[in-house]
Parts: C-alpha cells; structure tokens; sequence
C-alpha cells in the first residue's frame, strides 16, 4: 500500500539531480547545526580571535597551532568557523520569514476566498499591487522606514513574500471550495471556520509547500543582498551577506578568499533549494507554471 | 486605438495619485514629519522654530495641500548630505541608472532569445540541456555575488575591464549618455552584464517555453505545407508569436532591473539612482529617500504604460478588439 | 476511371508508423492507390482510420515518432519517400498543395494575409514583390474573396470561417499544383458555407486541372464531388472504386454500414442504423481482419486471416478493389 508521502517521495527521487540537490542541502542544514561541535573557534567569542591572524590565506596555520583551511578574515576569524555560524542565521532568518509569510499569506487568501464580494476584490487589488513592485524595493523602503535589526529585516522579508501565498492559496480555495465535500460538510452543520481549516487548507497545500521552497530561496538571497548593502543584519549576527560585505574591500587587493567562500556556500544553499524546488514543482502539480 | 490609449493613460494617472496619496500619509504617520525637513543636528530652538515656520503643527488637511503645493513645483525638500533639492539630485543621476538598465536588458535579449529559440528547435542535444541546466544557475545566483565574480574576473585577474566608475557623459539630442565613446563601453560592460545575467536566464525559459508551443501549431504546419524554408519559418512565423509574451514579461521585469541597480551600481560604483537612494538609506537623507521612492513610482507606472501599448502593436488581436469595444 | 496514361500520384504499399513506447501504432498499414490528372479522389474514413497521416505522408509532413516505414509515393513519376527534406520542401506548396481542417488556426494570426499569400510565391520563384502581390489579389478573386486588394492588408481573425479557409484554397492555388490534398476542409464550417465551398472548390480544380484528394468522414460530401472513392479503416483501403459503384453498390460490409447510417438513408420514424462496436486503437488492431468484431457477416475466417486485395474489373478500363474475405453480391442489373 502506497501512501501518498511514498509515492512523492518515489516520484522526487526519479530525477538524479534533485536527488543531489536535497543530499547537498541537507549536508548543509547538519553543517549549520552541528556548527559548535565541528568548528575549530567559536568566531565570535573575542577572546579567542587574534588580530595577528588575520588574512591568512587558505591553508596557513594560525598562532595557535590549527590550520585554517579556508583563510582567516579581516580580523583574524577563521572563515571555515564563520562560514557555518553564518549559514545557521542566514538559514533561520530565511526559514523563519518563510514559515512566517506563508502562515499570514494562507491567512489572507483563505479568507478573500471565502469572504468573496468587495472584501475578496479589495485584498486581490492589494495583493496584485505588492507583487507588481519588485522585492528588493519593497525591502529598501521597509529598512528605510523601520531601521536595522534582525527582527526588522525578517519584517520586511515577510512583507515581501506573503502577497505570493495569498494569490496561490486564494485560487487553490476558490477551486476547492465547489468541490462536494465543501457541500457535504455545510450539510453537516460545520461552522466556515471549520470548513476553511480543516477540509479546504489541507487541500490548497501542495503549491504552498511549492512556493515555499522558491521562496525561501529568494528570502535568503535578497537577506543577503541587503546585508551586503549595509542595510541588512547588524554586525552582531553576521549571516553570509554581512562576511561577504566585509570581504569586499580585501577583493581587488587579491585576498579573494575572504567574500568568496561565503558567497560560495551561499550559493551551494541557493542553489540545492532551488533544484529541490524545482523537482518538487514538478511532482507535485506538472500544470503549475511559475 | 485612440480609445484605448486614452483609458490606458487614465489609469496610469489614477495610480500615481493614489501613490502621491500613500507616500504622504505613509510618512506623516510612521514618522515624525519634522524629521523630513529637518536635519538630525539640529538644536531644539532651531527644529521649533522650523516647524512653526512650515505649518507642521497645522491640521493634516492643510500639510497634505503643503505638500501637493511643493510637488507640483517640484520641490521635495532638499538632501540633508548634498545640500541640493532632492529632486534635482536624482534627476541627474536618471541617465546613468537608464543608460545601464537599457544596455543590460538589450544584452539579456540579444544573449537569451538565441540559446532560447535554440534551445526550443532542439530540446534534446546536449548543447540545449547545458543552456536550460545553466539558466536555473542564472536565478538562483544573487546579483551581488555575480557582480563580485565578474570583478574578480574580468577586472583583478584578467585585468580586461575596469571594475568601477562610468565613461564621461555626453550629451546627444538633449539626452546623456557615456556610451559615445569606447572607453564609455568598457565601463558600462561588467555592471551591465551583470543585471542582464538574472533576466537572460528569464528569456531563455521563455523562448524555449514559447518555442516549443508555437513549433506544435497548425499555422506552422500549414508553413511548411507551403513549401516554406525553415529560416523564414522560424524567423518570421516562430519568432513573432513568441515575441508577444516575452516582450510582455520584459517590460515588467524592466522595473525590477531598475530596482536591481541598487546593487549593481554599489558594487560598480556606477553613479545612478540605485547608489544614491542606498546612500541616503544609509545616511538617513530622509528627503532624497521619499523623492527617489516617488520617481521610482511613477517610472513604473510610465513602464507598464509603455509595455501595454507595445503589447498592442504585436498583437493585432488585442488592438483591433479594444478598438471595437 | 482511365488507367491509360501514368497516373499523376501512384501510392503504393505506404506504411506510416509511429514507434513510441507504449508500443508501435500502425497508422497507415499498406495503403495503394492512384490519383489520375485532374481526378478528384475522396478518401473515407472516420477519426482514427489513418487518413489524415496518409495525406502528411504523402507531403512529407509526418513528424517523429512517425515515420513513413515502407511504400512507394510516385509524383509524375518521382519518388517522394524517402526524400530528404529540402528536396521535399520544394515539392510542398509548388507541386502539392495542403489544405488543412481548422482555417484560423492554419492562418498565422499574427501575420497578415498579403504576407502569408506573398511568402508562398517568394519560396519557390524569383519574382517581384509586386508580381507576387498580383498575383495574390488575382487568386483571391477567384476563389470569390471581394476587393481583393484591400483585404489582403487584414489579418485573420478579420475575416469569417468560410471566409479564411477560401483563403487557405487561394494559397494552395498559388503556385499552380498538379495536386492539392485537402483534409476536411469543410468539417469546421457552417453547414451552408459548407457546400458553397465544395462547389468551388470542384469548379476551380476543374478549370485549372488539379488533381484533388479530399479527406473527409462524410460521405455524403464525396457524392457530388469525386470521381473515385478509397474507403479507409483502421490504416487500411478496405474498398476503393469509382464513385458511383462504391455508392450504388458496395461490396465491404463497412462501406454498406457507412452508407446505411447516414440520415438520408433511414426511413423516418425509424432509429437511425449505427455500425455496431466502435474503431479499435490502432496500437491494438484484432487478429484477422481489422473490421471483424463489428462485422455482421464474419466468420471464423474473418477473424483469423487479415484479407488481402482483390480486384475486379469491369467493363471499359473501370477498376474497383476490396480487402474482404466474403464481398458483398451486386446486385443483379
């Protein structure tokens, strides 16, 4: 008996590539993870980081007698160390906005949907106009207005996503909403609310889950792109962006290393979710264009 | 078609009221107003002073007629750094971020339709399957760090082109540009290529997309039933029907080319809107901020303008049905 | 039906196969017939018989997974299968002609006609854009199209149904075929519009001599319009004589049930006559002959061993064939 997990999973599996892309990202959340049991210094504990070392290139060994395989930064912190304590803020504010923005956006779309009339039309209009402006506008005037901070940035990454669930939700509701079983469970007596949560949400999640990989790929991206500008996360919580800010200024002195290693594993996360993503997409509804 | 224009044009101009509107209450309510006009260092005597001085402590109604009075004069304040009228300040900096997003979106579809339309007539050689596996490499790799590998490159290792700053700006038929000279070409090269990289990834799927719908038609059968060489057919038959959607898509995503310079113009020190609105994010040049979020706007409603009525020269369906509606 | 000078198309044995992985559909499985000078052939059959592949195969149109496997297709003499590409492409649209079913979506609908009409006459000769043009407007006058000159600057959807697909016919007239293969050019078209549109199309291949194979589903329309009638099932001729001897008196069981099922055949008040069953998949065709599960005369025989043709020969040069084990009687004159 096959359930309908198995036979996703089945299904996934078929394409090599995706495959690899989910063993690469789950190489890289146990990396994040593991990161205080696996790093030689805890980067951001002052009294272990020497000035003396600072940029060493890849392989050189430090004052204290461990070799850094992948350099050492402007200060003197090992960027293997610094790489996975950045990987573990980048993924969580990703994740966590993520998570975040596809509660408030299902929220919104079930509603309209079962709302209907004006008040459907009204949020539509404001969902269509949010998602005609770009991302990273809709970012730079929320940091503007709301200042830097973790918390900030993970309300502007949110105000950037949910427009995306509230119009996918909304269309999967309203397609649900005439099936029969909405009609027999109104026969029954059920309240709306009962409906909407427990027989119609269920139903509209496979192109949540969808846009949930894409997006979260996206909210890391544009966190790091902000943080790169200098309006992103403070330096006390140095996700990828802020390493590869401060990288930036050693690049056209030839120490590569210092931004390019951070922007590498960047890129191997963007990259492993967007496979996923795209497999996932491909599974789960093969008539879904982006 | 003239109908057709005339409503397009009005709702154009309904949106940009409805933004003048938000953007006034957006900034009257989330902060303090005093703060748009006045700079941070000032001492307390000099801020009430000014504030009595220009009516801030009148009812909105009145501030909001202030503030309409200002627009149409195009006066938004002036930037706390520069010391310029704000307006003025990102006026001058238009050409260069155009300049850029007009050269890279050419790039984009001069680089994409090809591998796309290529990539659409032969799905399966290997050549296409590189093209389509290296286009989801293309959207998932932040601007940023594209603009950082292109410097590393072409600029620090191969030493081809330069890494910052835009040729000397001339001016032509009232219009400026640094794209006169070769020198200005070398500089525009990396930042350019680097805001095309995210949409060429775009256009190839699309052409590809549409390729591969369009070559499964009647009227391309009937084509070639007429004998037709299979350069005209894909020239002329193919290209024009996948034109229509592209072009469609291009024109919104012009705006969000123009949003992405933000970053490419830091990294390039490419002196456009892009850098200017950041510095004064980071500064807090408060007027600067709210006359570069203005002029964004109003670009992008003038660009959807522009994309609609393109959309209706290509496609001479909805020309013709909007004219008898 | 005259035999006496080389048949203009000389089909002989065409098999057109699509190979795919659920297995190998058979869409055309040995097909022969011959199309004289200016003869109009009607090719019957319903949806899923192979008619429609045998008129792309004889332009070369099929497209993988099909391909044409075995047979002869002689133009004038020429062998057509097997011809690569651009020998084909010259052939297309100069000396056979193609008129397809649907006229709006045959029609780019984002080019205009005069582009279209002017692009058939430039691939295949040297001349002016301006020759090309007249000679545009002069097809489209006599195919009944009214001020030519103007309407050649619209686009397609700006004209009606019948409208286009006289159009389509202008274009296939263009270059002066020896053949035009049509398939349903009439099925998407109001019913009235329909036999204006027979009527001169019949008027047209005569004036120029065009040979004309026309596929339909419909007999009622060959009655009128053909000299000779192939009757296709299931990939394969199962009849083929001259008209009035296929609708007087045929001798495949399937024709007599096609015959027997038009309305113009029953006897009012009485339900219509239908063919019993329904065409078999042509990727899982029964053993023995194709039409025998719905066959009110087949025996054992019938449904262990495929019939080969046979032929007959009547007086004065007519010809007629069949694929069947037990032939209908004539009818004693």
């Amino acid at each position: 008996m096959e359930t309908p997990v198995r036979r996703f999973v089945r299904a996934f599996a078929e394409d090599r590539v995706a495959v690899l892309g989910f063993a690469l990202f789950s190489l890289i959340v146990l990396l994040a993870v593991f990161a205080p049991f696996i790093t030689p210094q805890n980067p951001y504990d002052l009294a272990k980081v020497d000035l003396m070392d600072s940029r060493l290139p890849p392989g050189e060994q430090t004052g204290d007698g461990y070799t850094v395989w992948l350099g050492t930064d402007g200060v003197g912190r090992d960027l293997y160390s610094g790489i996975l304590y950045g990987l573990r803020i980048s993924l969580t504010v990703g994740a966590l906005s993520g998570l975040i923005a596809a509660s408030l956006g299902m929220s919104v779309g079930l509603f309209a949907a079962y709302a209907g009339g004006r008040i459907e039309t009204v949020i539509m209009r404001i969902v269509d106009l949010q998602l005609s402006l770009p991302a990273i506008l809709i970012a730079l005037i929320l940091v503007a207005a709301l200042g830097k901070g973790v918390d900030k940035i993970i309300i502007a990454l949110v105000v950037v996503q949910w427009a995306y669930y509230a119009r996918t939700v909304r269309a999967s509701a309203l397609v649900e909403r005439r099936k029969e079983y909405v009609e027999a469970a109104q026969s029954l007596g059920l309240s709306s609310a009962a409906i909407v949560f427990r027989h119609i949400m269920p139903n509209c999640l496979a192109p949540v889950i969808v846009i949930f990989t894409v997006q979260t790929a996206h909210a890391i991206s544009l966190e790091a792109t902000l943080s790169f500008l200098g309006v992103g996360l403070p330096q006390t919580e140095p996700s990828l962006g802020v390493l590869i800010a401060n990288g930036f200024q050693y690049m056209l002195s030839g120490r590569y290393w210092i931004s390019s290693f951070p922007g590498l594993a960047l890129l191997l996360t963007i990259v492993s979710i967007n496979l996923m993503g795209d497999r996932i997409r491909d599974v789960l509804n093969p008539r879904l264009e982006k | 078609m003239l109908s057709f224009l005339i409503r397009r044009v009005g709702q154009a101009l309904l949106v940009i009221v409805a933004m003048v509107l938000i953007v006034f209450f957006g900034v009257h309510v989330i902060g303090d107003p005093i703060w748009m006009l006045i700079s941070p260092e000032m001492d307390q005597q000099a801020i009430a002073q000014t504030a009595a001085a220009l009516g801030l402590d009148k009812p909105i109604w009145e501030q909001l007629l202030y503030f309409l009075r200002g627009l149409a004069v195009g006066d938004l304040g002036r930037s706390f750094v520069h010391g310029e009228p704000a307006i003025q300040l990102i006026l001058s900096r238009m050409p260069a971020t155009l300049e850029l997003a007009v050269v890279a979106l050419l790039m984009a579809v001069l680089i994409g339709l090809p591998l796309g339309l290529y990539a659409g007539l032969n799905p399966d050689s290997p050549v296409s399957r590189t093209i389509m596996a290296s286009s989801i490499l293309g959207f998932s790799l932040p601007t940023f760090w594209v603009g950082l590998m292109l410097i590393m490159f072409f600029s620090v290792m191969l030493g081809w082109l330069p890494a910052t700053g835009r040729g000397a700006p001339q001016s032509v038929l009232g219009f400026e540009t640094s794209l006169l000279t070769a020198q200005g070409w070398a500089f525009i090269a990396l930042p350019a290529l680097n805001l095309a990289l995210l949409k060429i990834s775009l256009i190839i799927r699309l052409a590809r997309a549409g390729t591969r719908e369009v070559i499964l038609t009647d009227y391309v059968k009937f084509a070639r039933a007429k004998g037709l060489s299979r350069q005209r057919i894909v020239q002329v038959h193919v290209l024009k029907n996948i034109m229509i959607p592209i072009v469609t898509v291009l024109g919104l995503e012009f705006g969000s080319l123009m949003a992405f310079s933000v970053v490419t113009e830091t990294i390039f020190s490419w002196p456009g809107m892009g850098k200017l609105l950041l510095e004064a994010i980071q500064r807090l040049d408060r007027p600067v901020i709210v006359a570069s979020i203005m002029v964004v706007v109003i670009l992008f409603v003038l660009i959807n303008l522009v994309v609609d009525i393109l959309y209706s020269v290509l496609d001479p369906r909805v020309r013709l049905t909007e004219a008898r509606a | 039906m005259s035999a006496s000078s080389e048949p203009l198309l000389k089909v002989t044995d065409l098999a057109t196969h699509f190979i795919t992985r659920a297995g190998t559909v058979k869409a055309v499985d040995g097909v022969s017939f011959e199309v004289a000078r200016g003869e109009v052939l009607g090719l019957v059959g319903e949806s899923g018989s192979g008619k429609s592949v045998t008129g792309y195969s004889i332009l070369g149109l099929v497209d993988p997974p099909g391909q044409i496997v075995s047979g002869s297709i002689r133009l004038s003499g020429r062998e057509l299968a097997g011809l690569d590409d651009e020998a084909m492409r010259s052939i297309r649209g100069r000396e056979i002609a193609m008129i397809f079913q649907d006229p709006m979506m045959t029609l780019n609908p984002v080019l205009r006609i005069d582009t279209q009409m002017i692009e058939a006459i430039l691939a295949h000769e040297r001349v002016s854009e301006r020759a090309a043009r007249d000679r545009a407007v002069e097809a489209l006058q006599k195919v009944g199209i009214p001020s030519p000159r103007e309407r050649l600057e619209a686009y397609p959807h700006q004209f009606s149904g019948g409208m286009r697909q006289r159009v389509a016919i202008a274009i296939a007239l263009l270059n002066r075929p020896s053949l035009i293969v049509a398939d349903e050019p009439t099925t998407a078209l109001d019913v009235t519009i329909q036999s204006q549109i027979l009527a001169e199309m019949q008027a047209l291949c005569r004036d120029t001599g065009t040979a004309l194979i026309w596929i339909t589903h419909d007999l009622t329309v060959i009655a009128g319009l053909a000299q000779q009638v192939a009757v296709m099932y299931a990939g394969r001729i199962v009849e083929r004589a001259g008209v009035d001897a296929v609708l007087d008196a045929p001798r495949h069981p399937y024709t007599e049930g096609l015959l027997g099922s038009l309305p113009s055949a029953a006897t009012p008040g009485e339900p219509l006559r239908q063919i019993p069953g329904s065409t078999p998949s042509l990727g899982r065709l029964p053993p023995g002959c194709a039409f025998s599960p719905r066959c009110a005369y087949a025996t054992a025989q019938c449904r262990t061993e495929a019939p080969e043709v046979s032929g007959q020969t009547l007086g004065g040069g007519v010809e007629r064939q069949f694929r069947c084990h037990h032939p209908l009687q004539e009818p004693s004159r």
